[in-house]
């Protein structure tokens, strides 16, 4: 068994699902130490996780763009001993590991899906339409530790749970890193609004919606929310204004991989389905019978989705009482 | 105090279409025969037009760099064309297989050699250095923090507005949970989303003028790399093509396909 560092560039009461993946992730390698950036309060109870050892906390909370916390990372990798570093693949996570890299000669690999015990990492490629198996060369002895950031949904949430199961408080060391001084200053932060959707990317059902709603996504949103699903759409939609740029599905906007997508007036041209078609199920509602998306639709209906729609969520409360 | 020129260096790259299929080769790597500029990489080209020509009484040069094949100065000429003023294209079979680390290391070095050999009239240049959110193959989004890294260089990601002041460029950023405005001061390393503004299309002027303009070509030996250094620090052990995805059971719907797609749902234990 190796060591594991896990590193999360923020933290608050509690993990997210994203967290407690990384950690069972980090768990089936080895001993899990994990290097917090950005906290209030004390984050040690939400880490009190069997198989977590070590919590390693910079002096001063470290909200990212903060260049320090790659000097906190440094210093973690030394006290952990860890061969290999995880986290998330965001965009401020992946800033951070990618300056790590650097820092340590040592080769990074970007939104895994898997990693085996001998570090060899599967991924995605092309927007999913290749998997590629690859792995650290060392060129150094010892060598440094290989890092990787992880996308999230790639193990079952259920098994996540009795994975992730809570054990005594890790040991806490506080290592002396303080925010750096000059370069990027913070003028202004707003806290995007949040909803009470899970996170696309997170999502385990996504609905989608394209042209094909004429603006309107209120049935989309109920069925949404129906059924606990990420919102997204199709860039025709989001170019259209009718919902935010955040939602766009597609090559240019977010790819997701839930169990289950259900996409909605869209037509499936190449662009978006780059961005969905690793999901597991898909199902498609669309008007036009030669819509692209029912080439990969795995449950397809040609019909009118503002008829569809409402008609499923009325049979899904049918049955939920 | 006069402002220092301001020399924009923009990375664009040479990528396969994205509206083709794309594929690995025998040798493992991308198929790059048939490419276009990354549309990605349009975004942080208009942002750099967008600081030249807001820029008052400051002297700005926007220089495109290019990284890949033969067929990547294409890619060079298309951003000469969109209103680059010089271009420059590196080209080593050495960097065939470049990981994040051999291109961040690579790339550092031509961005040192364009900075050194551009000369301005107002004075010593600062220099910024604006890339696309993430490439359109590799979409690991890293290169621009390790450039930073190796550049000594700020870094800010996922920029949806730039604003250029005085002694810094204040830029307005996508984070994981919040919107940030924040201000850097140069040299600095800037990814610029697809959101930040509406890329323009060459008109037939800027075409012809992109004629005159220079295009130079560099080997690793120009940027004084030796091949050793840009090894690749990941391995590629495999690459396998997911299986086609096949059309399921498509029907029309007949008053009653709400009800069809739930017990669909239910029969697959999706609910």
């Amino acid at each position: 068994m190796s060591n594991v560092l896990v590193f999360f560039d923020e933290l608050g009461e509690a993990l997210s699902s994203a967290q407690k993946e990384l950690i069972a992730q980090a768990g089936a390698l080895g001993e899990v130490h994990i290097a917090v950036g950005a906290y209030t309060g004390d984050p040690t109870p939400a880490l009190a996780i069997d198989g977590v050892q070590e919590v390693y906390l910079p002096e001063e909370s470290l909200p990212a763009p903060e260049v320090a916390v790659v000097d906190l990372l440094e210093t973690s990798v030394t006290e952990s001993r860890a061969v290999v570093v995880l986290g998330s693949a965001t965009a401020d996570v992946t800033d951070a590991l990618a300056r790590l890299a650097v820092r340590l000669d040592t080769g990074l690999i970007c939104g895994a899906a898997g990693i085996s015990a001998d570090l060899v990492v599967t991924k995605g490629e092309l927007a999913g339409s290749y998997t590629t198996t690859s792995q650290l060369i060392s060129a150094t002895a010892p060598a440094a530790p290989l890092v990787v950031t992880f996308k999230p949904n790639n193990i079952d949430p259920q098994r996540v749970q009795t994975l992730v199961t809570r054990g005594e408080q890790p040991e806490v060391n506080v290592l002396p890193v303080r925010p750096s001084v000059g370069g990027v200053e913070i003028l202004e932060r707003t806290a995007m609004e949040v909803s009470a959707r899970p996170p696309l990317t997170e999502a385990r059902i996504v609905v989608a919606g394209g042209r094909g709603t004429d603006g309107d996504f209120t049935p989309l949103e109920e069925l949404a929310d129906e059924l606990g699903a990420g919102l997204g759409a199709s860039r025709a939609a989001t170019d259209a204004g009718w919902i935010e740029h955040a939602a766009q599905v597609g090559q240019t906007g977010v790819t997701v991989s839930p169990q289950l997508y259900i996409s909605a007036g869209i037509s499936g041209a190449v662009h978006q389905r780059a961005g969905m078609q690793t999901a597991g199920t898909i199902v498609a509602i669309n008007k036009d019978e030669d819509a692209q998306v029912f080439e990969i639709a795995d449950f397809g209906v040609v019909g009118d989705l503002h008829e569809v729609i409402p008609q499923m969520i009325e049979e899904l409360r049918r049955r939920k009482r | 105090m006069v402002n220092a020129p301001l020399h924009i260096i923009t990375l664009v790259k040479w990528v396969p279409d994205a509206q083709l299929e794309r594929r690995y080769n025998a040798e493992g790597r991308i198929d790059r025969s048939e490419g276009v500029l990354s549309e990605l990489d349009e975004y942080p080209l208009e942002a750099a037009l967008h600081i030249k020509e807001a820029a008052q009484d400051r002297e700005v040069r926007v220089t495109a760099l290019t990284m890949g094949p033969a067929g990547a100065s294409t890619a060079a000429k298309k951003a000469l064309q969109i209103g680059a003023d010089d271009a420059y294209q590196l080209t080593d079979d050495a960097l065939i297989g470049a990981d994040i680390w051999a291109t961040s290391v690579a790339l550092k070095a031509a961005v040192e050699t364009a900075t050194g050999a551009a000369e301005f009239e107002s004075g010593e240049p600062e220099y910024l250095v604006l890339t696309g959110m993430a490439s359109e193959e590799g979409e690991s989004g890293a290169v621009p923090a390790q450039l930073a890294e190796r550049l000594g260089a700020h870094v800010v990601t996922y920029a949806t507005a730039l604003d250029l002041e005085a002694e810094r460029l204040v830029v307005t950023r996508s984070g994981g949970t919040e919107s940030q405005k924040v201000a850097v001061t140069m040299p600095a390393v800037v990814s610029v989303t697809d959101q930040a503004n509406d890329p323009r299309y060459p008109n037939f002027k800027a075409i012809m003028a992109a004629k005159k303009k220079p295009l130079t070509r560099w080997t690793l030996a120009d940027i004084d790399l030796r091949p050793e250094q840009v090894g690749a620090m990941v391995r590629v052990l495999r690459t396998d093509a997911r299986p086609p995805r096949t059309a399921g059971e498509i029907i029309t719907d007949e008053g009653d396909a709400g009800v069809k797609i739930v017990e669909f749902l239910v029969k697959e234990r999706l609910l």
